[in-house]
């Protein structure tokens, strides 16, 4: 499936984009979506720490992704 | 009652206040974030604000929810504001109202310190000679 993941922050210079599409297996985790994103852009290793948010909801690892799914990469927030 | 906006208009802090305010309340408790003008002594030109508004609205309305729970208040108000922000604007007011004003001072330093951490909004330090997202490296 190809998902399609929102990007903000620093995510978005990362990436050089405010979203991008992602190639994944059927029935894949949060988990590999963030070790397939490292693979991808590796400078996010770098980042203090990064979250997945599913349809605006912070997700945990073993989340199972679908394709409808709304996905966005979440850097440390600092707002306020 | 709560009162939740992601906006990139500037902030009505007099309106705000207005809002929380009412009868059965004795006490107000606000806090105003304002953009300083140096972070480490470093002199800040500017600051700009992103955020990821649905989710934020989401998270926002979870952290209004908490408060509600554990404190007894009148009403809750997170305003927080995106774009290009210069020195002295305010990018933030939280505002509670609650019968005493202990429930309020803690109520309100629990929104703005969780809406730090959880609430999906960036912030970019620009100086001089270069910009920084705030938070994001070690």
């Amino acid at each position: 499936m190809k998902l399609n993941v929102l990007a903000f922050g620093i995510a978005k210079d990362i990436f050089g984009a405010s979203a991008v599409e992602v190639e994944m297996g059927d029935a894949a985790t949060v988990a590999n979506l963030k070790t397939a994103l490292e693979a991808q852009y590796p400078r996010l290793k770098q980042l203090t720490s990064f979250m997945i948010a599913v349809n605006n909801e912070y997700a945990d690892t073993d989340n199972v992704l679908q394709q409808r799914d709304e996905v966005a990469i979440i850097p440390p927030v600092s707002g306020g | 009652m709560i009162d939740l906006k992601v906006t990139e208009e500037p902030l009505d802090i007099p309106g705000c206040i207005d809002w929380v305010m009412s009868p059965q309340s004795g006490g107000i408790d606000v806090f105003i974030g304002t953009v300083r003008d140096a972070t480490k002594g470093k002199p800040v030109v500017r600051l700009e604000f992103e955020s990821y508004i649905p989710m934020a609205l989401s998270e926002m309305s979870k952290l209004a929810g908490q408060a509600m729970a554990k404190w007894p208040l009148h009403k809750v108000l997170l305003h927080h504001r995106t774009g290009i922000l210069q020195i002295g604007e305010v990018p933030v007011v939280i505002a509670v109202s609650a019968a005493h004003r202990a429930a309020a001072f803690d109520a309100c330093r629990f929104l703005i310190d969780t809406l730090k951490q959880t609430v999906p909004i960036w912030k970019k330090e620009i100086f001089e000679d270069g910009e920084v997202w705030v938070a994001a490296h070690p």
